[in-house]
């Protein structure tokens, strides 16, 4: 078909378009959004838009996939970039262009469609809030960001959009801080700030290792980094540098800190003080998908030293943070230490050698997270605002779609076969067998991973299904706290407790506001949208009849492996192909027990996990508080998030804040002192100079002055002004001087 | 007669012409002091020329002083009118503006 192939004439421009399309949204919002009276619907066609482009350019991509063509586009070689700081001399030469390669048609496609959603979403969702037309031109421009990020073909700019989404993340958490009326007024400030510092650690980390490696290879394509890269470890024996291993690390450290990881994931948490479609933009497309996404584009990078360490800090996260996700009570709290969790899964994927499985994950996890915040968002929005499971329960009937929305999702990230999230962690968790039965890859870094992995998998299944159990299953609890609500009410009048929107659909319940209902339309269709791709985003099982058989490989093996993402050139270098016929054979069977392993594993964790949900939150629900007795410190120990938040405060934050005071101090008392000092000091000299100034100086003039004026009024007395007397002495003078010639 | 006599006759003049100039209350007075002196100048330049040879010079000299007091005695005369039209007076004592 040849409107599937790749044009660059065109196509070129239309990638241009995607991230351009909401950026021209945005700039009309907050330009002209007065007059604009359906900016929203503006903006959320304009997504549309930028999304139809997208799946087109997708289309082709997985076309080329198909058909086992080369989709590796560059627009630098094959159409122009833009120059910045460009000379024509080799140097300093920045030349922006779009790097257009499957795993970025991919992210592409999946930026789109969530942000797209998530759009449509907002429509009702924060419809009626104060800053509802902010609100949206904030949401495009963070689209814009992260469309951009995967566009560039560079570090250097993928580094800006970085920064620039870093922005975003802060204004949107903040969104509430500016409501007065809104009861997350002050939490939101504080969570955007944290949000924004803590990123900040990270951020600092990749423009460090960014200078590292521009530094040694004088460049910042990924292209030419990658080549650069495969030289020098040539050139020095196969061994990676150490400077290699510490310049990766602090990439990595990028990576840390966008995308939540231990020991700065503390920031994805509170962000959920945001809009809950914004807590859906940043779990699932934009933010912390970014962080993954540069570790899929920097993996060439990374030495097997600087893996191993994103192995275990990966492994650690997903682990500790499910944990986490066990004890919480806010429906979202439990998504946000899943999403830490299962980013977790990606990273340490990439660190154990497969990159394709984390990146896939990625894009699986992308779509059932949207659906997941959604659609809590959606019950929040039925139960009005209320966040908390323990008020929540027996929704399933009352809210039908966004049920069935969030369960399909649910068991998509549980990892239950069919659904995406079974393809994408069972290839993460393959990956971690391939490395750990295979006795010259084994290490210690891998193992510890593939049980972390496995474990947190279970926990995963028993949470969200803990998560699903409460709040649709049993009976409804909001109103056993009517006497809460009623406290409120009275105390705050009507708009008290809603938080941040009053809108005319409180008014279909016929006075009673406390019964949960379903969502209108424009919020559940992008919920019905992302759940359908939460089935089938892993794998179009409906096309094949043996969806488990090996041959069908999920699309995205099919389209990203490490050849068509680096080239075949640098994938060979990363994982050279076997020589002979018995390493070929060892190498077949290795990855058929690896595969049946993981299939066995990632089924019985799931199933594991999903039981164990269902036994206690639904069939003993007496257990859960027994294991708690039984656990005994253990469980405030997890239940306050391992006291990470009081660490931070106490040996990070206050430190700084002490650091600051004591800066301040010598600020205000030595440098202000020195500076006061010598002011002093030449007042001091001045008066003296002054003193002296007058005393001697116009003394000295002075006296001139008077002396001449003494001895004009001495001379003054013979000017009479008589001429007759002039003449007189005249007449003496000239006898005096006759009589002195005449006798002497 | 001796050369003496035509230089007493001289200095005689001489001081005549300046007591008069000392002395007088009136500027006309002073004028013309002024006026003997210079003849007194004269009468030396002619007799010195008489008794020191030939030449013309010592008389030569007489005739330019007569002349430069004949212009002399002009401008005097024209400053003493405008003394006199400013200070109702030609004492020259009163004249003292530049005293001051």
């Amino acid at each position: 078909m040849d409107f599937l192939q790749f044009n660059p004439e065109t196509d070129y421009k239309l990638l241009l378009a995607v991230p351009l399309i909401p950026v021209l949204g945005y700039v009309l919002q907050i330009f002209f959004g007065k007059q604009l009276k359906r900016g929203d619907i503006l903006l959320t066609a304009g997504m549309f838009t930028s999304m139809c482009i997208a799946l087109l350019m997708f289309a082709k991509a997985l076309n080329a996939a198909y058909a086992g063509e080369v989709f590796l586009h560059e627009s630098v070689k094959e159409w122009g970039g833009w120059g910045w700081l460009y000379q024509s001399e080799p140097g300093v030469n920045l030349v922006a262009g779009i790097f257009y390669d499957p795993l970025g048609a991919a992210m592409l496609a999946v930026v789109t469609v969530v942000s797209f959603c998530v759009h449509l979403f907002s429509t009702g969702y924060m419809h009626g809030d104060c800053r509802y037309r902010i609100f949206f031109a904030n949401i495009s421009l963070f689209t814009f960001a992260m469309l951009g990020l995967v566009l560039s073909d560079n570090l250097l700019f993928l580094f800006i959009f970085w920064e620039l989404m870093g922005l975003m993340s802060y204004l949107l958490i903040g969104h509430f801080s500016h409501d007065a009326k809104s009861g997350f007024r002050g939490w939101a400030t504080w969570a955007s700030q944290k949000a924004f510092m803590t990123t900040r650690v990270g951020d600092v980390c990749l423009l460090v290792g960014m200078l590292m490696f521009h530094q040694h290879f004088e460049t910042f394509q990924f292209t030419e980094l990658w080549s650069a890269a495969a030289e020098t470890v040539a050139a020095n024996g196969g061994q990676y540098p150490a400077w290699m291993t510490v310049a990766g690390l602090f990439v990595f450290g990028g990576t840390i800190g966008k995308s939540a990881q231990f020991p700065l994931h503390i920031w994805l948490p509170d962000a959920m003080a945001g809009p809950t479609p914004v807590s859906a933009m940043i779990h699932a497309a934009t933010m912390v998908a970014a962080g993954v996404f540069l570790l899929g584009r920097t993996y060439p990078l990374m030495s097997p030293m600087a893996l191993e360490v994103i192995t275990v800090v990966g492994a650690t996260t997903a682990l500790f943070a499910a944990t986490i996700g066990l004890t919480s009570w806010d429906l979202k709290a439990v998504l946000a230490y899943s999403t830490i969790s299962q980013l977790g899964f990606m990273v340490t994927a990439v660190g154990l050698g497969s990159v394709t499985a984390g990146m896939f994950h990625m894009t699986t996890h992308a779509f059932f997270k949207a659906c997941l915040f959604l659609s809590a968002g959606s019950v929040i929005h039925g139960c009005h605002h209320e966040q908390d499971m323990r008020l929540m329960g027996g929704l399933r009937k009352k809210m039908p779609i966004t049920f069935i929305c969030m369960f399909v999702c649910t068991l998509a990230i549980a990892g239950i076969p069919l659904f995406s999230g079974f393809y994408s962690k069972d290839k993460i968790i393959m990956a971690g067998f391939e490395r750990v039965l295979d006795h010259d890859h084994f290490s210690g870094a891998a193992l510890y991973g593939l049980v972390a992995l496995a474990i947190a998998a279970a926990l995963t299944a028993f949470y969200m299904f803990r998560l699903i159990f409460l709040t649709f299953f049993g009976e409804y609890r909001g109103d056993q706290q009517e006497h809460r609500y009623s406290g409120m009410l009275d105390e705050h009048g009507r708009g008290g407790h809603i938080v941040y929107h009053d809108h005319d659909d409180h008014d279909d319940h016929g006075g009673n506001a406390h019964v949960p209902h379903e969502s209108p339309k424009n919020i559940t269709i992008p919920l019905m949208v992302l759940a359908f791709l939460g089935v089938f985003g892993g794998h179009f099982w409906l096309a094949s009849s043996d969806p488990l058989a090996n041959h069908s490989k999920p699309w995205f093996a099919t389209m990203v492996s490490e050849s068509t993402l680096y080239g075949d050139e640098i994938s060979g270098w990363l994982s050279p192909e076997p020589h002979g016929h018995e390493a070929l054979e060892h190498l077949e069977h290795l990855e058929h027990t690896a595969h049946l392993s993981a299939v066995g594993t990632s089924l019985t964790v799931a199933l594991l996990g999903v039981f164990g949900a269902w036994l206690l939150y639904y069939r003993r629900r007496d257990i859960p508080a027994k294991v708690v007795a039984a656990v005994g410190p253990l469980y405030p120990l997890v239940a306050n998030k391992y006291y990470i938040d009081e660490l931070v405060t106490r040996y990070v934050i206050r430190p700084t804040l002490a650091l600051c005071r004591a800066l301040k101090w010598v600020d205000e008392k030595v440098v202000d002192g020195v500076v006061l000092g010598v002011g002093r000091l030449n007042r001091t000299a001045a008066t003296v100079h002054a003193w002296f100034d007058g005393m001697f100086v116009d003394g000295l003039v002075n006296g001139v002055g008077h002396l001449t004026q003494a001895f004009g009024s001495i001379v003054r007395l013979i000017q009479t002004g008589r001429i007759q007397q002039y003449l007189s002495f005249a007449v003496a003078g000239s006898i005096l001087l006759a009589a002195w010639l005449i006798l002497s | 007669m001796p050369l003496e006599a035509y230089v007493a006759v001289s200095a005689a003049l001489f001081v005549i012409g300046i007591a008069c100039m000392l002395s007088r209350r009136n500027v006309l007075y002073v004028l013309m002091g002024i006026e003997m002196i210079l003849n007194a100048a004269n009468i030396n330049f002619v007799a010195f020329n008489r008794f020191s040879g030939d030449g013309l010079d010592g008389r030569m000299f007489a005739i330019f002083v007569i002349i430069l007091a004949a212009a002399e005695a002009a401008v005097a005369l024209a400053i003493l009118l405008n003394v006199y039209h400013l200070f109702r007076s030609v004492k020259p004592s009163d004249a003292d503006l530049l005293r001051e």
